[in-house]
C-alpha cells in the first residue's frame, strides 16, 4: 500500500477503532480497519455459574448495554430448554425496544450527525426562515423562530468564547458539507432535544430493568420487575415515555434525516459505501411464547449481491470465523471455525515500523466471521431490506414513503445514506409498536402475572441465543460442563460490520464499503468518516472474543 | 485547645471564597452559564435549589449553597479531558443519561469537554491536536477524567491508540502527569474491571495501581452521575478532592446499600424473597436470599437513584451485585446466591485478602442475622420447609 492516511482515533464510536486509507485521485484505493483493544472476556468466563454470563457479557459494551445480557441469557435458556412466561416474553421486547429508540437517536444527531452537517453554519442562519423550514419540513418537534434565534446564540457565544469543548478543531467549512444553514440550524435544535429526550429510553429500561447503563432484571427463566408491573403508576410511567419518544421520532428524527437525505441524494443514487451488497439478519422480537424462532418481529433472513427478488433462509450452522489477518492463531488458518468450535489465542505480531497496520499479515484484534464463507453486512439496512424483501408491510410502506420522498429507486438504499435512513426507519417501526406492546402486557397482566419460568440447572448442555442488537445480528454461545461455564463464544455485530479480510482475501463488510468512497481531502477525510460512522462502530463489543 | 465549630466554619468558608476568587482568575473565559441556564429552562430557583441539594448531598451545611452555585458557574470552564481505556463506554453513557437533578446533566456537558472521543468532532489527527492543545493551554489546569482499566501485559500493547498507535499506558501518564486532578470513575478504572477478573489474561489495572498515582475513584458499574459531579464541584470549592475512605468519596460512598435499603423492613421482619417471581417478589420482600450483596456494599443507588431517581436495581426486584466493591465479579460470585455459596475456584490466589476477610466477616454476620430474622418469621407462620431449605444453605 503506498502512503497511508491513517484515522486513529475514530472517534463518535464505542471503543478503539483505527481506519487505514489509501486515497487516489480523491477515491479511496484500499481500506483496513483494525481493532485495537483486547481484553479476553472468554477466559474470564470459564467455570462461572452460568447464570452470571448475562450481567457478566452485558459488560461488553455500555452503549448497547442492554442486548448482551439478552443474548446470554436467551443462550442458556436454550441450553437448559425453556422460555419465560408471556410477560417476561413482553417485558424483555419492551426494554430492547427502548433500547433501540434511545441509541439510533443518540446515534444520527450526537455520532453521526456532524459528518453530516456543519455546526458553523448555524451562524449564517435565519432563524425565521428556519422556522418555515421546520414547517414545511414536517420537523415540528420544539421548532419555532424563538427557539431558533436562542440556539444561534448559543452557538455564537460558544464560537466567541473561544473555547469549543467537544467541537474544537472539527472538519468545519470542508466542502463535502451541503446541508444549508437553516437546515443546519434546525438539526442543531434537534441535537440538543435529542440528549433530553434520549434519556426517556433509559428510563423505562431503568423502571422494567433496574438501572441503564446496565440493566439488571432479567433473570434465566424470566424477568425481576414483578412487583412494578403490578403497579398501574409505573406501567404509565412506561407507556408515557414511549409516547415522548414517539413523538420525537415522528416529529424531529425521521424529517430531519428526510431533509438531509435530499441533500444527499446522490450518496444513495451512487451506492456510495455500499460495500458486498450482502445483508444478513437474525431476526428477532419474538412474537410468540414457543421455543422456536419461527414468528418474529424483525423477520431473519440473507440477500446476496443486492438480489432483494430472493431472501435464502438463516442458517446458524453456515457461520465460521476466520483469523488469517486477525491477531489469533488456529492451527489451520486457511479456513475458518463454527463458533461452537471455535479458538482463540491470542498472537499479537505487531505493526510495521512506520506504526501502521501489516496489511499482508495479521493487523487487527476483531476476527473475521463470514456466512456461507461470504462476507456480510449485518445492521439497520440488513433488517430493513429482508423485511422489505420479505414483503413486511409496515416497512414497505415506510420505505416506499421515504423512497418517494427522496424521489429514489429502492436501490439507492444501498450504502452509506441507505444505513442511516434504514435505522430511522426501524427506529419509526419500533416506536410505533410499542405502544401496542404495551397494551398487550397490560391484557395478560389481568389474568396472569407469572414472570418467571421454574428450571432446575442441567448438569451438561449446550445452547446458543441468536437476537438482534441496534448495530445487527448478535450471537452467543453457551456450553456448561458440571454445572459451570465450559466455554462461552460470542460473535457480535461490529465483528461481522469490522472484520479484517479473511483466508479467501475477502475485504470485511466496511473496508469494501470504503472502496471508491469519495475523500477530497486527505487532512480531513470527512467522506470516509461518514461511511465509517454509517456502521455505528462498537468496538468493544467486536473484540470481547470470548471463546474457550 | 479546639476551636469552636463556629469558627471552623468560618474558615472553611473564607478559604471557599478565596479559592472560588483564585479559580476565577484562572479561567478567565466566560461560557455564558447564566444564559445556558435560561435556555434550557431552568429557572434562578430551580439553580438555586440545585444548589441547596448538592450542598447537602456533599454534607455540607446550609451557608455554602451560595458558593455550590458560583462553583458551578465556575465549573463551565474548566477544561476536562476525558479517557477512554479498557472499557465498555457505559460509564460516558451514564453520564449522558444523568439528569438528577436536570442541571447537574447542563454542568457537565458544559464543562469545557475538550477531549472526548464519545462526543467529540473531529478523529484521528485532528482529536490528537485538541489533545495537545488543552494539555499545552492549560498545563496543570486541566482535570483529567480516566474510564477504563489499563492493559499491562505484553507491554501494554492490548491497547494501542492514536496514529502513532501508544499503548494505553504511555498515553495515561503523558496525559495525567499535567493535570490538576485526576478523577477515575466506573469500576474498571478504579479496580480494574471485568477485564481484571479472575485470571486476567491481560494484566488489566486500575488507573492508580498502573500509574502509581493516587486518583480520587469513582466506583460503581456504571458509576452514578451524581457522585462525579459532586466530586468535581468539591474540588472547585476546595481545592481538594472530598474525604475519602479507600479512596471513595464519604458523601457518596459512606453507607451501605443496606443501610439505606427501601426493602429493609422486610430483612429484619425475616420476609425474604425465595425465588424469582414468588409471592415474596410480589410483595417486594428482601433479595438477600437471592443474592443480594447490599449488606456488604458501599454506593448511593438508593439515595441517589438511577435515570432521573426512577429506578434502581432493588426496587425492579434484582439484588445489588456489589459493582462498587474491589473485585466484584470474583468475590460476589455467583450473583444469584448469597455470599456465603461462594463457588468460584482459583479466585483466592488473586484476591485482596485484606478485603476479603473484611467481606467475609460481614457476610457471616449477616448470615446469622438472615437466618434469625427467618427464624422470627418461621413463628409468623412462614412453612417449615422454607426455613429447612434455608437452613441448609446456612
Amino acid at each position: 500500500m503506498a502512503k497511508r492516511t491513517v484515522i486513529d482515533p475514530i472517534t463518535r464510536i464505542e471503543g478503539h477503532l483505527r481506519v487505514e486509507v489509501e486515497v487516489e485521485g480523491g477515491k479511496v484505493k484500499e481500506a483496513l480497519s483494525s481493532g485495537t483493544l483486547f481484553r479476553g472476556f472468554e477466559i474470564i468466563l470459564k467455570g462461572r455459574d452460568p447464570r452470571d454470563a448475562g450481567l457478566f457479557t452485558q459488560r461488553i459494551c455500555g452503549v448497547c448495554t442492554h442486548v448482551h445480557y439478552d443474548a446470554s441469557i436467551h443462550a442458556v435458556e436454550n441450553a437448559i430448554k425453556i422460555v419465560p412466561p408471556k410477560n417476561g416474553r413482553l417485558v424483555r421486547n419492551l426494554i430492547k425496544a427502548a433500547q433501540y429508540i434511545q441509541d439510533h437517536i443518540i446515534h444520527f444527531y450526537i455520532l453521526h450527525g456532524l459528518d453530516w452537517v456543519d455546526i458553523t453554519k448555524v451562524l449564517q442562519a435565519d432563524p425565521k426562515k428556519a422556522e418555515e423550514l421546520a414547517y414545511s419540513a414536517g420537523s415540528t418537534y420544539n421548532a419555532g423562530r424563538a427557539r431558533f434565534a436562542e440556539v444561534k446564540k448559543k452557538v455564537e457565544n460558544l464560537v466567541k468564547s473561544g473555547q469549543l469543548g467537544p467541537f474544537a478543531n472539527g472538519y468545519w467549512g470542508h466542502s463535502a458539507y451541503k446541508v444549508p444553514p437553516e437546515a443546519v440550524l434546525l438539526i442543531v435544535s434537534h441535537y440538543l432535544d435529542a440528549l433530553e429526550v434520549q434519556r426517556y429510553g433509559g428510563q423505562i429500561m431503568a423502571i422494567l430493568g433496574g438501572k441503564e447503563p446496565h440493566t439488571q432484571g432479567l433473570v434465566v427463566g424470566g424477568v425481576t420487575c414483578v412487583k412494578d408491573l403490578l403497579d398501574p403508576k409505573r406501567i404509565g410511567d412506561v407507556l408515557f415515555r414511549f409516547r415522548k419518544l414517539k413523538e420525537f421520532v415522528d416529529t424531529a428524527y425521521l424529517p430531519d434525516l428526510l431533509l438531509a437525505g435530499q441533500v444527499y441524494k446522490d450518496y444513495g443514487v451512487q451506492n456510495v459505501g455500499a460495500g458486498h451488497k450482502n445483508y444478513l439478519s437474525y431476526g428477532d422480537f419474538r412474537l410468540s411464547d414457543d421455543a422456536d424462532r419461527s414468528n418474529l418481529f424483525f423477520p431473519s433472513g440473507v440477500i446476496l449481491n443486492g438480489d432483494l427478488s430472493k431472501v435464502h433462509k438463516f442458517d446458524p450452522e453456515k457461520i465460521t470465523e476466520h483469523v488469517k489477518h486477525s491477531w489469533y492463531k488456529y492451527a489451520d488458518e486457511s479456513k475458518g471455525l463454527h463458533p461452537k468450535d471455535g479458538v482463540t489465542e491470542p498472537n499479537y505480531t505487531g505493526l510495521n515500523a512506520d506504526n501502521t497496520c501489516k496489511e499482508n499479515e495479521k493487523y487487527s484484534w476483531v476476527k473475521a466471521p463470514r456466512y456461507d464463507n461470504k462476507p456480510m453486512e449485518v445492521g439497520p439496512l440488513s433488517r430493513v431490506l429482508v423485511a422489505y424483501a420479505s414483503g413486511n408491510k409496515e416497512v414497505k410502506a415506510l420505505v416506499d414513503y421515504a423512497l418517494k420522498t427522496l424521489n429514489a429507486p429502492a436501490s439507492a438504499l444501498f450504502g452509506t445514506l441507505g444505513r442511516t435512513a434504514a435505522r430511522c426507519i426501524e427506529t419509526k417501526w419500533l416506536a410505533d409498536t410499542a405502544e401496542k406492546w404495551v397494551g398487550e402486557l397490560v391484557e395478560n397482566l389481568k389474568s396472569n402475572d407469572e414472570t418467571f419460568t421454574k428450571y432446575s440447572m442441567p448438569k451438561e448442555a449446550m445452547g446458543y441465543g441468536l437476537i438482534e442488537a441496534p448495530r445487527g445480528a448478535l450471537g452467543h454461545w453457551v456450553s456448561i460442563e458440571n454445572y459451570k461455564i465450559k466455554n462461552y463464544q460470542c460473535i457480535v455485530p461490529s465483528t461481522w460490520n469490522f472484520s479484517p479480510k479473511d483466508a479467501l482475501g475477502q475485504r470485511g463488510a466496511c473496508e469494501q464499503s470504503l472502496i471508491g468512497n469519495p475523500c477530497v481531502n486527505k487532512d480531513q477525510p470527512l467522506e470516509v468518516l461518514r461511511t465509517v460512522h454509517s456502521f455505528d462502530p462498537c468496538l468493544a463489543c467486536a473484540i470481547h472474543i470470548v471463546r474457550r | 485547645m479546639y476551636k469552636k465549630i463556629s469558627d471552623q466554619l468560618r474558615d472553611l468558608l473564607s478559604k471557599c471564597d478565596s479559592r472560588l476568587d483564585e479559580l476565577e482568575e484562572t479561567y478567565p473565559e466566560k461560557r455564558g452559564f447564566r444564559e445556558w441556564l435560561e435556555f434550557s429552562g431552568i429557572s434562578r430557583r430551580s439553580f438555586l435549589k440545585w444548589s441547596a441539594i448538592m450542598s447537602s448531598t456533599l454534607m455540607l451545611p446550609p451557608v455554602f449553597e451560595k458558593r455550590v452555585a458560583r462553583a458551578a458557574e465556575i465549573a463551565s470552564r474548566i477544561p476536562v479531558i476525558w479517557l477512554h481505556f479498557a472499557e465498555c463506554t457505559g460509564c460516558t453513557e451514564s453520564l449522558l443519561r444523568s439528569n438528577n437533578p436536570g442541571v447537574a446533566e447542563i454542568i457537565l456537558q458544559y464543562l469545557s469537554l475538550d477531549y472526548h472521543d464519545t462526543v467529540m468532532a473531529p478523529s484521528g489527527e485532528a482529536a490528537e491536536k485538541s489533545l495537545k492543545d488543552t494539555m499545552a493551554k492549560y498545563k496543570g489546569k486541566y482535570i483529567c477524567i480516566c474510564e477504563g482499566s489499563i492493559p499491562t501485559k505484553m507491554d501494554g500493547k492490548y491497547l494501542r491508540v492514536g496514529t502513532n498507535a501508544v499503548t494505553g499506558l504511555e498515553k495515561a501518564k503523558e496525559v495525567t502527569k499535567d493535570a490538576a486532578a485526576v478523577i477515575s470513575i466506573g469500576h474498571c478504572a478504579s479496580y480494574g474491571g471485568p477485564q481484571a477478573s479472575y485470571p486476567n489474561p491481560t494484566g488489566s489495572k486500575s488507573i492508580n495501581e498502573a500509574l502509581g498515582i493516587n486518583s480520587v475513584i469513582i466506583p460503581g458499574c456504571p458509576y452514578n452521575s451524581a457522585s462525579l459531579v459532586g466530586t468535581i464541584l468539591y474540588f472547585i470549592l476546595f481545592g481538594k478532592i472530598p474525604t475519602t475512605k479507600s479512596g471513595r468519596p464519604v458523601f457518596a460512598y459512606g453507607k451501605r446499600i443496606h443501610d439505606t435499603c427501601p426493602r429493609r423492613a422486610h430483612f429484619d421482619a425475616g420476609e425474604f424473597v425465595r425465588e424469582w417471581g414468588d409471592e415474596g417478589a410480589k410483595k417486594g420482600f428482601c433479595l438477600y436470599m437471592v443474592g443480594c450483596k447490599g449488606p456488604m456494599t458501599y454506593n448511593n443507588c438508593n439515595i441517589q437513584g438511577w435515570n432521573d431517581d426512577i429506578a434502581s436495581p432493588i426496587k425492579a426486584g434484582h439484588g445489588c451485585i456489589g459493582c462498587s466493591e474491589p473485585a466484584f465479579w470474583d468475590k460476589m460470585a455467583p450473583l444469584e446466591k448469597p455470599i456465603q455459596a461462594r463457588i468460584l475456584p482459583g479466585v483466592e490466589s488473586t484476591a485482596d485478602h485484606v478485603g476479603w476477610a473484611l467481606i467475609g466477616i460481614s457476610a457471616v454476620g449477616m448470615g446469622v442475622h438472615a437466618f434469625y430474622s427467618h427464624f422470627k418469621a418461621k413463628n409468623k407462620g412462614v412453612t417449615k420447609e422454607c426455613c429447612e431449605e434455608h437452613q441448609k444453605e446456612e
